[in-house]
């Protein structure tokens, strides 16, 4: 594989929404290349016939009835953490500039 | 002072002999006399308290309180409990109070238990020495200068420091394993759903476990005994063993098939360990058991495939902290974009970062088919070689790691000797299967950890057979 550059490095965090300081941006660079060195071992293994697996007991469609279930909460415990509240609303920054 | 085994102290407890307010003391004295140890983040003393209150009325009144009646209990702080914060040793969660409580923690107060404190681990439970934890690091309880393993190190210290008669761990690639094997203690990983992941921090969805960390394999399966079983809060939970899990009459090993696995006696397996290990298998033999070496090939790429399928579900399941919801929000962002970005860089800690940059690379396009896609389909080779081997043998055994605890700071500058570690735990959890690490002695004084794997669903017999084991060692 080729090397990660800089510039991978900051369209990755963009795409993660992740801020990153210049030094993190060389240290995730050269460890990022390390790591998928390491893990590049898969490249050459011959799994002709197999289907991936991401799921390992077997189940497939495990359904439940599509009724609400009261579980005692009450809203405001639920909105307890949130960093701004408004009218039993999350409140967030503006979206569009 | 030591305690009683869990069936004991409930007994005492429900017959009145022993009060559970009292026990509930002596596990918050013990929490403070050890503090040097960092294996607490905090304690939900107010909350345990009260419960002990409750459980002694309502035994004095003539109730009968459950199995666990009056047993404390330590939880990795990356369960949802009433009564304190859930951080996940996590800058961005700090200050989090649960609205809910796990499945798992539901479950045991069911019986009795009492939660009493928040263990500490690595940040998100993302390391294999507790170093991760963007609060502090947990000391290994035999020596202060080495880590106790991790993830869920904070547990395992617990529990060898008598803080409390058991504790809850999460394992995704080891985490309730290695850190078992680096502090001398029992430590299970179940089969994958056996446990409830319902309110318990998400890290790697399609490997991770709930289990105990006890003294013995006794305390390990009556803790799962009432954790296990499905659960309609978590699809992924399969039905528990109709016989459930409580290790009754001591066996026997006579006839029990053991495979020895190849793959993780050799390179890399510290001599001394070695040594151990070999003397473990040697007394199953002379205790009447079939041992014979069997290798399954693609075990050395097990820590590659895990690499990539980890950090995938990593990025993921992490993506959910955006500093809107709930924990750490950037103050003076410009809009929402900015508010994203800024709350999870100074949010996340390190390793985090690192496993959410390398899970963007491998999901992203162009590059899916190559990492991702590749690694699961290694992972079903994986699960083939298991699948034969367990049409041989009744378990598979080895060592937990290839060595003792190291030194803090040791592999702290490099990630990925850090993840070497894990070299023979990862295997398990991409599997599926249940495993266990009892104690196999020590050398230079610390602890090694012998590891018994089973074939799914057959968490009821690997614990007999562990029990059996650790009756021999």
């Amino acid at each position: 594989m080729a090397q990660l550059s800089n510039e991978d490095i900051l369209k990755l965090a963009r795409l993660a929404r992740l801020g990153l300081t210049p030094e993190e941006v060389e240290e995730y660079k050269n460890e990022l290349n390390a790591i998928l060195g390491y893990v590049d071992s898969l490249a050459a293994v011959d799994v002709a016939g197999l289907e991936p697996t991401s799921q390992v007991t077997g189940l497939t469609n495990v359904v439940r009835s599509d009724s609400v279930k009261d579980y005692g909460y009450e809203t405001s415990d639920l909105l307890k953490n949130v960093p701004s509240v408004e009218n039993n609303l999350i409140k967030v920054k503006r979206m569009i500039g | 002072m030591a305690w009683d085994s869990i069936a004991t102290i409930a007994a005492k407890v429900n017959a009145g002999e022993v009060k559970a307010v009292d026990l509930v003391e002596q596990s918050l004295r013990t929490i403070a006399e050890k503090s040097s140890f960092n294996a607490i983040i905090a304690t939900t003393e107010d909350r345990a308290k009260e419960r002990a209150s409750q459980i002694d009325a309502a035994i004095a009144a003539g109730e009968s309180v459950g199995r666990l009646a009056g047993v404390p209990f330590i939880a990795k702080d990356n369960f949802l409990v009433f009564g304190g914060e859930t951080t996940a040793a996590s800058n961005i969660l700090r200050g989090f109070e649960a609205p809910y409580q796990s499945t798992a923690i539901n479950r045991l107060e069911a019986e009795g238990a009492i939660c009493v404190a928040k263990a500490n681990l690595d940040a998100f439970a993302h390391g294999s020495s507790t170093e991760n934890s963007d609060f502090f690091t947990t000391k290994n309880p035999h020596d202060e200068t080495r880590v106790p393993g991790g993830s869920s190190g904070g547990s395992a210290a617990s529990v060898v420091l008598d803080l409390a008669p058991f504790a809850l761990g999460t394992d995704t690639g080891g985490s309730i394993r290695l850190p078992a094997s680096f502090t001398g203690c029992v430590g299970y990983k179940p089969t994958y759903g056996l446990v409830s992941r319902s309110g318990v921090v998400a890290m790697a969805s399609s490997t991770d476990v709930i289990g105990p960390i006890t003294t013995s394999v006794e305390d390990a399966a009556i803790v799962l005994d009432v954790i296990s079983g499905k659960d309609e809060l978590d699809s992924t939970t399969i039905e528990k063993d109709a016989q459930g899990y409580v290790v009754d009459a001591p066996g026997s090993l006579k006839g029990k098939k053991v495979g020895v696995i190849k793959e993780y006696m050799g390179e890399g397996l510290n001599p001394a360990v070695k040594e151990n290990i070999v003397k473990a298998i040697e007394a199953m033999k002379a205790a009447g058991a079939e041992v014979s070496e069997v290798s399954l090939p693609s075990l050395p790429l097990a820590l590659a495939v895990y690499y990539i399928v980890c950090p995938a579900e990593v990025s993921s399941n992490l993506s959910r902290y955006d500093g809107q919801r709930y924990g750490y929000t950037k103050q003076d962002a410009a809009d929402l974009n900015d508010s994203y970005i800024g709350s999870r860089e100074l949010g996340f800690g390190k390793e985090a970062k690192r496993r959410i940059m390398i899970g963007t690379y491998v999901l992203s396009s162009g590059y899916y088919d190559a990492y991702y896609r590749k690694a699961q389909t290694v992972r079903t080779k994986l699960i083939n070689e298991f699948a034969a081997a367990f049409e041989q043998y009744d378990v598979l055994v080895g060592p937990t790691a290839p060595d003792i605890a190291f030194k803090i700071g040791e592999n702290a500058e490099d990630p990925l000797q850090m993840y070497l570690t894990d070299i023979m735990t990862v295997a398990v959890n991409l599997v599926g299967v249940p495993a266990i690490s009892i104690p196999a002695g020590t050398i230079q004084d610390m602890p090694v950890g012998f590891q018994i794997i089973g074939k799914q669903r057959s968490d009821r017999e690997l614990l007999a057979i562990a029990a059996q084991t650790e009756a021999i060692l």
